[in-house]
């Protein structure tokens, strides 16, 4: 009987549990929907979304944020394909390559990665990066009379940082999926003659690419949702995304303008936050569908 | 897995949503120097509360103005518990026509009252001058501009320190965001209003002091308060942005920070009248510096 109430009790403190997520999630959908939408009618779609002129303070005010959403695109595919790369060729060292104790030790120095706190990059992208950046700018526009000089403030910068910050969930994600690779698959390969090398590229790889996309997808969702260390490093000038350009991306855009925004600008902040978020549920639902497949 | 990731992308979203409740920004380019003498009149106010003045005082006006109109409410209302002080920052403009309608005390403005305002019965009480500072790197060779100079950075159409006496140096534009009252002031100043290029847009004044430091060839802007020799001030037209010529006119970014009453002060209520008492006071005096302005005399 005292069994069967403990029982009863756990159930219901799981059940509220598990509810408090989503109703988390649907409140945040709900908060962020009632906030983001006036301001795509006030402002007009069109003119909001692909108009390219943000001058939110202005006498006759302009809200494009073209650019700002190209930036967070262009963005965070250039740091996937510099991170994938590395990420992947990480996890086949530790998978496949790496004695144990060489593993031992490349392994947690990759974990901690995920565990360093994003100002952190920002605070060295600025100390290492940005003065690098500006000595290349000098060298590459010297003769140029339109560019606009950064300082090195730009968009690589912040892409090479969000390029780092992938690498832990990639990595992680991937090697696991290496791991699960059966191990007479490889052997069969090596059987027939081939390397050891031909075997990664030709079967582990190709075997493991279900888990490999997780790890991609969700290094995009990463990248997308990063604020802190890319504010940091980008400038925050709203500008077409081109590598030695100041940039501002959706996520740097709400932070660096929020303390003072008012009226429709603070709408249209929220609005940007929308636009991130529909980013985000689009990253989510492209997850689902690889996982789905992969059943 | 699957899991984990959504209820990471969650916590984010929740985190993200609450600080941009907080006002996050400001509340971090708002702290320094000033919290610490808020914290020593408190103490000093704490005892010598006065209960006996009573009534509420209704403020209007520039957003440029509420570090200051927010420091003056809060002090005053520890000091007078039995007073009301609020403030709403719509504008100058607005602000002054409130006042003059009737619906609040004090017109809250960071220009001169113009003449129409004057004729409408608006009396221009100068409470502090606002003062910005042009800074270079320090090891910048230029030391002073003209104002057109100054805006020709500004719209980019002078790039190089060359072009106006400097070294061989490219010029890195440094501002502050859009809506902030600094960058405000020193567009409409300077007549830039809106045509800035900037190269660096950073939210608070310390970011931008430290990338100035940092950046050769860097040039940005600064409320007077925060100067230091990790960074180079800038003359203009020849004039130092000292709080000798900003009190005399003589510095060109500079604005009066007014507050107006509808009449001589001598007319207003008792509350409003010891407003501007305790603003003329050593406390209120220490209050303006403290929010980075200078005294009028």
């Amino acid at each position: 009987m005292k069994n069967m109430k403990i029982e009863a009790a756990a159930q219901a403190i799981f059940t509220v549990c598990a509810f408090l997520s989503v109703i988390a999630v649907a409140s945040i959908t709900l908060y962020m929907i009632a906030n983001g939408v006036p301001a795509l009618f006030k402002v007009g779609i069109k003119e909001l979304l692909f108009s390219t002129v943000w001058k939110p303070t202005a006498a006759e005010p302009s809200f494009g944020i073209l650019y700002i959403i190209l930036t967070s695109v262009i963005g965070t595919a250039m740091a996937i394909l510099i991170g994938v790369p590395i990420a992947l060729l990480t996890a086949v060292f530790l998978a496949e390559v790496a004695p144990k104790w060489l593993a031992a030790f490349v392994r947690p120095a990759v974990e901690l990665l995920a565990g360093i706190p994003s100002v952190i990059y920002g605070l060295l992208g600025m100390m290492i990066l940005n003065p690098l950046m500006y000595r290349w700018e000098l060298r590459l526009f010297h003769d140029s009379d339109t560019h606009r000089f950064t300082g090195g403030s730009n968009l690589l910068s912040a892409v090479l940082v969000l390029a780092v910050m992938i690498l832990p969930t990639v990595v992680s994600i991937s090697e696991a999926a290496l791991r699960a690779v059966p191990q007479e698959l490889k052997s069969s390969s090596m059987a027939l003659g081939a390397s050891h090398v031909q075997t990664i590229f030709k079967v582990t790889i190709p075997a493991a690419k279900q888990g490999i996309i997780t790890g991609i997808v969700l290094g995009v969702g990463r990248a997308l949702g990063e604020a802190m260390a890319i504010s940091m490093v980008s400038g925050n000038g709203v500008n077409f995304p081109l590598p030695f350009a100041s940039v501002r991306f959706l996520t740097t855009a709400i932070v660096s303008e929020m303390g003072y925004a008012g009226g429709v600008h603070r709408q249209v902040l929220f609005t940007i936050g929308l636009v991130l978020f529909v980013f985000i549920l689009l990253v989510n639902i492209a997850l689902n569908a690889v996982l789905r497949k992969g059943e | 897995m699957k899991k984990n990731t959504r209820i990471k992308v969650l916590v984010a979203l929740g985190l993200t949503v609450c600080i941009l409740g907080c006002h996050a920004a400001k509340a971090i380019s708002e702290t320094g120097n000033q919290s610490q003498t808020e914290a020593e009149l408190e103490s000093s106010e704490r005892k010598q509360v006065n209960t006996s003045l009573t009534g509420t005082i209704t403020m209007a006006g520039s957003t440029s103005m509420e570090k200051l109109a927010n420091a003056l409410a809060e002090s005053f209302m520890t000091k007078y518990p039995g007073v009301t002080v609020t403030a709403e920052f719509t504008g100058s403009s607005a602000g002054v026509g409130a006042m003059l309608s009737g619906s609040v005390d004090i017109g809250l403005s960071s220009r001169n009252l113009n003449d129409g305002e004057k004729s409408s019965g608006a009396v221009e009480n100068i409470v502090a001058i606002d003062g910005i500072a042009v800074i270079t790197d320090a090891s910048n060779e230029a030391a002073d501009l003209s104002t057109e100079q100054l805006a020709g950075i500004y719209t980019g159409a002078i790039r190089n320190w060359r072009e106006v006496g400097g070294a061989d140096e490219v010029i890195v534009v440094i501002g502050r965001e859009a809506g902030c009252g600094t960058r405000d002031s020193f567009e409409e100043l300077l007549g830039v209003k809106d045509i800035c290029t900037y190269a660096n847009e950073l939210n608070s004044t310390g970011a931008v002091m430290a990338r100035v430091a940092a950046t050769p060839g860097a040039i940005g802007y600064v409320s007077l308060d925060v100067l230091d020799d990790t960074v180079r001030t800038l003359s203009l037209d020849g004039i130092e942005p000292t709080g000798e010529n900003i009190k005399a006119g003589r510095y060109l970014l500079c604005r009066p920070f007014v507050m107006a009453t509808n009449g001589e002060i001598s007319a207003q209520s008792e509350a409003v009248q010891e407003m501007f008492v305790y603003l003329k006071s050593e406390e209120g005096q220490e209050l303006i510096k403290a929010v980075g302005l200078i005294v009028p005399d």
